[in-house]
């Protein structure tokens, strides 16, 4: 029997944001992109930036996250969002331009304007969100693919000596000058969320203040191109993905506050299966 | 307007157009011939005269995805570079198309191919006007061939971007970019407000207010059906480009037996030519694409039809000649002339041409 209790205003307790549209989204039962695209846009509604936001969506997955966004968006060629951002922001210095990007798109073919992008300091929001494989075209080897790990292009698993290292971007864009505030976040867990939720919330704030890049990583899940559950391929990041991509803040405020080993980006650990 | 008179290289002009006409952003990358326009930017900082922006990308792609971004939020972003930098900028090109953004592109054409030469050349006309990126798509595209028009045209090409939603190229090349040259330069047209973008480009991304939905800026359409429609809309419009905004300039075509084809600094070798072949008792005249898309076909058509023969004359291999025989409908011998590699045609050559691939052939 309907409750009429519960549709009395004061006994609200959740309401999804406006600045998410009611489009159904297409991505994988278990994905993480609808949870980050969530409270990213509940930060813009909290802020009541709305009107001054500009998103830029990349190539890959997310390629049609400007359907979700109730704010007005641009979709960039491949590994361009940095770019465009870069010219948006400049030419409207009091809104809020954030690129939304992969691993493939940031880390392989971006990566120059990811690097020059942090490098002048261009006051925009970094979103990368780092499932370590390119999920939409089926599951191909990203840059941030693990040793070991298999994927479409890396069937026995990435090897070093034919695929190099697993390229820890946030650590290098961390070294540049004109970073403000780089973070790694997750959205594996309630409490997860809600860091990384304040991450966002940071973010924003600072570029506000005009304070130069904002660079936030999620690390995150593809169950799909993983070939795993959703539930199986959240504790395979939790055992497997982690330990390369350590969690937490490495920059506030302009100072490197997790100092970065690259001695630490050749240890190889052995991959946990998870049942 | 007031009018002042000024020495100028055509990069130049090409910059002093830009602050003059409310551009709002230039995103760029060095390269020879044309780093002048950058540099004049750089030094005139307009920034401080009229808010524009300049910014120094690192590289071709960064820089046209960055007019991507600003024209994606109704703004008056440009770019400029040579060959072997434009070949680089094809992907954002086609992307702008089909995003249907209006922006301007300047290309001051070296020689090719590869990384070639920096002297003068017009071998990126087939790059331009027939493709270059991927798709279907055109850039409407303007060929100056002095340093006035390298300046007249920045003005005319917004009027065109904005009309038509679509890119607007100017197709220059080495010679045109580096000679001095007297040009009239008018008063500051002031930047777009806030207020003239909502309502001159009301479908850009500039911040969504509340009183309407959320704007999206996508050359995406995965429904083939829809991407189609999207085609067809295209087309259409670039039908209408060639109904209403070609440009063309005949010179003493009205008695003439033989006429030359040429755009850019080759209609000023052309010119010059002309006056040779008068002379020696020739009866020339010079038809001049001053769009190179849309094409002065009709024109062309016109001429075949009661001249002795045509002949283009162009800094590449033969690549307009293809444009000028469909024109001509065969309707009179159609030859080609020209030099390349960075090397201009003397009048003297276009003259000895003339007379041995259509008077004694």
């Amino acid at each position: 029997m309907f409750n009429e209790e519960i549709v009395k205003p004061e006994n609200l307790v959740y309401k999804k944001t406006d600045v998410l549209t009611d489009v159904i989204m297409h991505y994988c039962p278990g994905c993480p992109h609808g949870t980050i695209h969530r409270i990213i846009a509940e930060v813009i509604e909290e802020m009541g930036i709305q009107d001054k936001a500009i998103g830029i969506a990349p190539v890959g997955c997310s390629v049609l996250a400007y359907n979700y966004f109730n704010v007005d968006f641009v979709e960039a060629a491949h590994g361009r969002a940095p770019a465009l951002a870069s010219a948006i922001q400049r030419l409207h210095p009091d809104h809020h331009t954030f690129t939304y990007q992969g691993d493939g798109d940031l880390a392989a073919i971006g990566t120059a304007e990811t690097i020059h992008a942090c490098n002048r300091g261009e006051n925009i929001i970094i979103f990368f969100v780092n499932n370590a494989i390119y999920g939409m075209t089926g599951g191909q080897m990203a840059p941030t693919t693990l040793v070991g790990m298999p994927s479409a292009t890396t069937p026995y698993g990435r090897r070093v000596d034919l695929n190099g290292w697993p390229l820890q971007i946030t650590e290098l864009v961390a070294q540049l000058p004109g970073t403000y505030y780089v973070t790694r976040q997750s959205a594996s867990t309630p409490a997860d969320v809600r860091k990384a939720k304040a991450a966002v919330r940071k973010a924003f704030e600072n570029q506000a203040a005009k304070k130069g890049t904002q660079f936030i990583e999620f690390v995150s899940t593809c169950n799909s191109g993983w070939k795993m559950t959703p539930v199986q391929a959240n504790e395979w990041m939790r055992q497997n993905m982690f330990p390369k991509y350590v969690l937490g803040d490495i920059k506030l405020e302009g100072q490197i506050v997790r100092e970065y080993n690259p001695e630490d980006s050749k240890v190889i650990r052995e991959l946990k299966s998870v049942k | 307007m007031a009018k002042e008179l000024k020495l100028m290289k055509g990069n130049e002009a090409i910059a002093e157009a830009a602050i003059r006409s409310g551009c709002d952003g230039y995103f760029g990358y060095p390269i020879t011939p044309q780093s002048e326009v950058m540099e004049h930017l750089m030094a005139e900082m307009p920034w401080e005269k009229t808010g524009m922006v300049v910014l120094q990308a690192e590289s071709e792609v960064a820089s046209i995805n960055m007019v991507y971004g600003g024209a994606a939020t109704g703004k008056k972003v440009m770019t400029s570079s040579s060959s072997p930098g434009m070949s680089l900028m094809q992907e954002g090109v086609t992307y702008l198309a089909g995003a249907e953004l209006p922006c301007l592109l300047v290309n001051v054409m070296r020689g090719g191919p590869g990384l070639g030469t920096i002297q003068p050349s017009q071998a990126d006309y087939f790059q331009t006007v027939k493709g270059g990126g991927h798709g279907d798509y055109q850039l409407y595209t303007l060929a100056p061939a002095s340093v006035q028009e390298m300046y007249d045209f920045v003005f005319k090409a917004w009027d065109i971007a904005f009309k038509y939603r679509n890119p607007v190229m100017i197709l220059s090349d080495g010679a045109i970019g580096q000679v001095m040259e007297k040009v009239y330069v008018g008063d500051y047209v002031p930047r777009w407000t806030d207020e003239e973008i909502a309502k001159n480009a009301p479908w850009a991304a500039f911040g969504k207010p509340a009183s309407r939905d959320h704007n999206i800026v996508t050359s995406l359409e995965l429904d083939s059906a829809k991407q189609e429609k999207h085609n067809h809309r295209f087309q259409a419009k670039y039908r209408e480009m060639e109904k209403n905004d070609t440009l063309y300039e005949e010179i003493m075509c009205e008695d003439a037996d033989y006429v030359f084809v040429a755009y850019g600094s080759c209609a000023r070798i052309a010119h010059k030519a002309v006056q040779i072949a008068r002379d020696k008792g020739i009866k020339v005249g010079l038809l001049r694409p001053i769009t190179l898309f849309p094409f002065p076909t009709q024109p062309i058509k016109a001429l075949a039809q009661r001249v002795k023969g045509i002949l283009t004359v162009e800094m590449s291999a033969g690549q307009m000649v293809y444009d000028v025989k469909l024109a001509s409908e065969f309707k009179c011998p159609v030859e080609y002339f020209g030099r390349y590699g960075g090397i201009i045609p003397t009048p003297q050559e276009v003259v000895e041409a003339l007379e041995n691939k259509l008077i004694k052939g």
